[in-house]
C-alpha cells in the first residue's frame, strides 16, 4: 500500500513554522554583522556587549528577585491549595475553589494585566517590583496547584494514616511523609512558576513601575531603540534558561519515583 | 482471662450507611482474634475505631482498662498493618521499620539494634537498604509487619493483610503470621473476609454482618454449631431444613417434622418444645451418600432421593440430591475413584443419611442467607 506523504509534509511545515524563527534568532546571535542577513562568521561579540550593559544587569537582577520570590510564595500557596482541593473534594464549595484556581490558566493575560493594574491603582499601591511580584503570584499559584494536584491524584493516603499510627503527629506526618512524597510535583511546579515569571511580558508590562524593568520589558524597549543583535543574544540566553527549567520540570513530573 | 481490648456499645454511621451498629466485643490479652464477614459488614470500621482513624458516634473503646475513645492514632499503643501495606516509598526498608522509634526520639544506637532484630525476625537483613518499590508483595507485607511490631504495641491490628497476595504466597504468609504471633505474644485483631484465613489463624472469631456481630467463638464452635443462618451459610456450606418439633425424646433429642422428608431425629440443645418451628443446618460433609440403604442404627436419619448434580472436586465429590421436593447437598470423600465398583452417577437413586448430632438448630434464620449457599443453577439462565 502506498502511504500518503501528506502527514509528513504537514509535520515538517508545522515544525518549520514553529521553530525556524527561533533557530534564525539563535544563529544570528552568533553573527557579528550589525544588520543581520549576511553571515560574517561565528562570534560572541553581542554576548560580550550584553554583559557590559548596566541596564541589562539591572533587568536581570529585577527578574531574578521577582522570579525567586514568586516561586517561593507560589509553591507554598499552590501546594496548600492543591492539598485542600484534593482532600476535601466532596464539598460543593470546592467546585468554586477549583474554578478559581483554574481561571488564571485560561483568562487572557491582557485581561489579567488590566484588572491587576486597576486593582493596584484602586488600593493605591505604588507600581514597582512588589506589584509585579503580586501579579506573578496570582497566576503562578495556579500552575503549581495543578502540577501538585496531578501528583495527589494517585497518592495513597493510607501512608499518612500509617505515619499517624506509628506515632507521628499531624505535622510530623506532613513533613516526613506527605511533603517528601509530593516533592517531585512541587519542584516541577516551582520550575514552571520560575519560568513563567521570568518570561512574562503582558501582565508585567501593565503593573511595572519606574526602576522595575524586567528582562522581557527591557528586550521590548531595546527593539524600539533598534539593537536587534543584542536582543538576539539576550533572547537566546533567556531561551536556554527557560528551556532548561521546562525540561527539568517535565522530567520531574513524569518521574514516578520508586514507589509501587 | 480479662478483656484487654473492649468495644462497649460502639456505633458508627457513614452517611446513610450504619457501618457499625451497637457492637460490644471483648478481646483477651495475647489472643489472635478475627473479625470475619463479607465486604461492607463493618469489620474494617471496627478496626479503624480501635486504631483511632475513626471516632464512634456512640459507645466507648477501652484498652487495658483505659478509655481510649477520644485519643488520636498517635497516642494509642496500637499499630496497624494496612491492606495496601502503606510503606513509605521514599524511605529504605530500614528507615520504614525505624520510623516509629525515630518519631519517639529513641537513641540512634537503640533504633539500630531494634531494627536489626526486626529484620532478623522477618528474615530480610540483606534487604535493609532497598526501597519498597524494589520488594515483592510478600516482602512488603513482612516489612509492614516489622514496622508495626518494632513499636511493641499492645494490640496489632491487621486489615486484610493478605488480600493482595496470590494464593501460594498467602498460605505461606499465613503460617508466618501465626509464627510471629506465637513469638511476640501480642494481641492480634485480624480483619478478613476469608473464612479459611480466619479459621486457621484465630483463637476466636467474631462473625459480622450488616454492622452487627452474629456470633463469637472458637473456629470449631463457629463452624460446627453456627447460631444463625448467616454464620452457617457464610462459613463453609450447609443445607437448611425448616420444619417443626414433633415430639421431644429423652436426653436432649427430639423428632422433627420436615416437609417432604421422613421423620428426622436431631440433637436438641436449645430445649425446644413440641410444635415450635425450627431451622436445621446440616453441613454437606456430615451427610453420607450410598446406593443401598445402610444398616439401621439409632439416631440416624435416612432419606431416599435421586442424584441431580455431581460435581467432582478432586479430593471429594459433591452430590445434589433431590429428596422430598428439596435439594440436599452431600459431600463424599472418595478413597478410590477409578476402581469404584458402583460409582454414584447422575439420575441414580440413592440414600443419604446423617447422625442426629450433626444437625444444628439455628437461633435465627433469614431467607436472604440462602443466597450465600453455593447452589448450582437448576435451569440454564438461573
Amino acid at each position: 500500500m502506498k502511504r500518503s506523504r501528506f502527514p509528513i509534509v504537514v509535520t515538517v511545515l508545522v515544525l518549520a513554522f514553529l521553530y525556524l524563527p527561533i533557530l534564525i534568532l539563535v544563529v544570528n546571535s552568533f553573527n557579528p554583522a550589525r544588520f543581520s542577513g549576511r553571515w560574517e562568521g561565528f562570534s560572541l561579540v553581542w554576548y560580550a556587549r550584553l554583559f557590559q550593559s548596566p541596564e541589562i544587569w539591572q533587568a536581570v537582577r529585577n527578574t531574578l528577585i521577582i522570579a525567586v520570590s514568586v516561586t517561593a510564595v507560589s509553591i507554598v500557596l499552590g501546594t496548600m491549595a492543591a492539598y485542600a482541593l484534593h482532600r476535601w473534594a466532596a464539598s460543593r464549595l470546592q467546585h468554586v475553589h477549583y474554578t478559581m484556581i483554574y481561571q488564571p490558566l485560561v483568562v487572557p493575560e491582557i485581561l489579567m494585566g488590566i484588572s491587576l493594574l486597576m486593582a493596584f491603582v484602586a488600593v493605591g499601591l505604588p507600581l514597582g517590583l512588589f506589584t509585579i511580584f503580586l501579579a506573578h503570584v496570582t497566576f503562578c499559584v495556579s500552575y503549581v496547584a495543578m502540577t501538585v494536584l496531578g501528583r495527589l491524584q494517585d497518592f495513597d493516603f493510607s501512608v499518612i494514616e500509617a505515619a499517624r499510627d506509628l506515632g507521628a503527629s499531624p505535622w510530623q506526618s506532613t513533613r516526613r511523609i506527605l511533603l517528601p512524597m509530593l516533592m517531585p510535583g512541587i519542584v516541577s511546579g516551582a520550575l514552571l512558576a520560575f519560568t513563567l515569571s521570568v518570561d512574562d511580558f503582558v501582565i508585567t508590562f501593565f503593573v511595572a513601575g519606574p526602576g522595575s524593568t524586567t528582562l522581557p520589558l527591557r528586550i521590548y524597549s531595546m527593539i524600539k531603540y533598534g539593537a536587534p543583535p543584542l536582543i538576539n543574544a539576550l533572547s537566546t540566553l533567556l531561551l536556554a534558561v527557560t528551556l532548561t527549567a521546562v525540561l527539568l520540570s517535565q522530567r520531574l513530573a513524569n518521574k514516578k519515583g520508586q514507589e509501587s | 482471662m480479662p478483656e484487654f481490648l473492649e468495644f462497649r456499645g460502639v456505633a458508627k454511621r457513614f452517611g446513610a450507611i450504619q457501618a457499625v451498629d451497637d457492637v460490644s466485643l471483648e478481646i483477651r490479652k495475647g489472643e489472635f482474634f478475627s473479625l470475619l464477614g463479607p465486604s461492607g459488614c463493618g469489620k474494617t470500621t471496627m478496626l479503624r475505631l480501635a486504631a483511632g482513624f475513626e471516632q464512634p458516634d456512640a459507645g466507648r473503646v477501652f484498652l487495658d482498662g483505659r478509655d481510649i475513645t477520644g485519643l488520636p492514632p498517635d497516642k494509642r499503643k496500637v499499630n496497624t498493618i494496612f491492606q495496601s501495606y502503606a510503606l513509605f516509598p521514599h524511605m529504605t526498608v530500614r528507615d520504614n521499620i525505624g520510623f516509629g522509634p525515630a518519631i519517639a526520639r529513641r537513641p540512634k544506637a537503640e533504633i539500630r539494634t531494634e531494627v536489626d532484630r526486626m529484620l532478623e525476625l522477618i528474615r530480610m537483613a540483606d534487604q535493609a537498604d532497598k526501597k519498597p518499590g524494589q520488594l515483592s508483595g510478600g516482602q512488603k507485607q513482612r516489612v509492614a509487619v516489622a514496622r508495626a511490631l518494632v513499636n511493641k504495641p499492645d494490640v496489632l491490628l491487621l486489615d486484610e493483610p493478605l488480600a493482595a497476595l496470590d494464593l501460594k504466597l498467602r498460605q505461606k504468609m499465613l503460617i508466618e503470621l501465626d509464627l510471629i504471633h506465637d513469638q511476640v505474644g501480642i494481641t492480634f485483631l485480624y480483619v478478613t473476609h476469608d473464612q479459611a484465613e480466619a479459621m486457621s489463624l484465630s483463637d476466636r472469631i467474631a462473625v459480622m454482618n450488616g454492622g452487627r456481630i452474629e456470633q463469637v467463638g472458637a473456629p470449631a464452635e463457629i463452624y460446627e454449631s453456627p447460631r444463625t443462618s448467616f454464620v452457617a451459610a457464610f462459613i463453609g456450606d450447609t443445607n437448611f431444613l425448616e420444619g417443626r418439633v414433633r415430639s421431644c425424646l429423652e436426653a436432649d433429642y427430639c423428632r422433627l417434622a420436615i416437609d417432604g422428608l421422613p421423620e428426622v431425629v436431631s440433637f436438641n440443645d436449645k430445649g425446644l418444645r413440641p410444635d415450635q418451628p425450627i431451622y436445621l443446618s446440616v453441613r454437606p460433609e456430615k451427610i453420607h451418600i450410598s446406593h443401598d440403604r445402610p444398616e439401621d442404627k439409632p439416631k440416624r436419619n435416612f432419606v431416599p432421593g435421586v442424584v441431580e448434580d455431581v460435581i467432582y472436586l478432586g479430593s471429594n465429590t459433591k452430590y445434589w440430591v433431590r429428596a422430598g421436593g428439596r435439594r440436599i447437598q452431600a459431600l463424599r470423600q472418595h478413597d478410590r475413584y477409578f476402581l469404584d465398583e458402583k460409582p454414584i452417577r447422575w439420575q441414580d437413586e440413592c440414600w443419604i443419611w446423617w447422625h442426629a448430632d450433626d444437625g444444628f438448630m439455628l437461633d435465627h434464620f433469614r431467607r436472604d442467607d440462602e443466597a450465600l449457599l453455593a447452589a448450582p443453577p437448576q435451569r440454564v439462565g438461573d
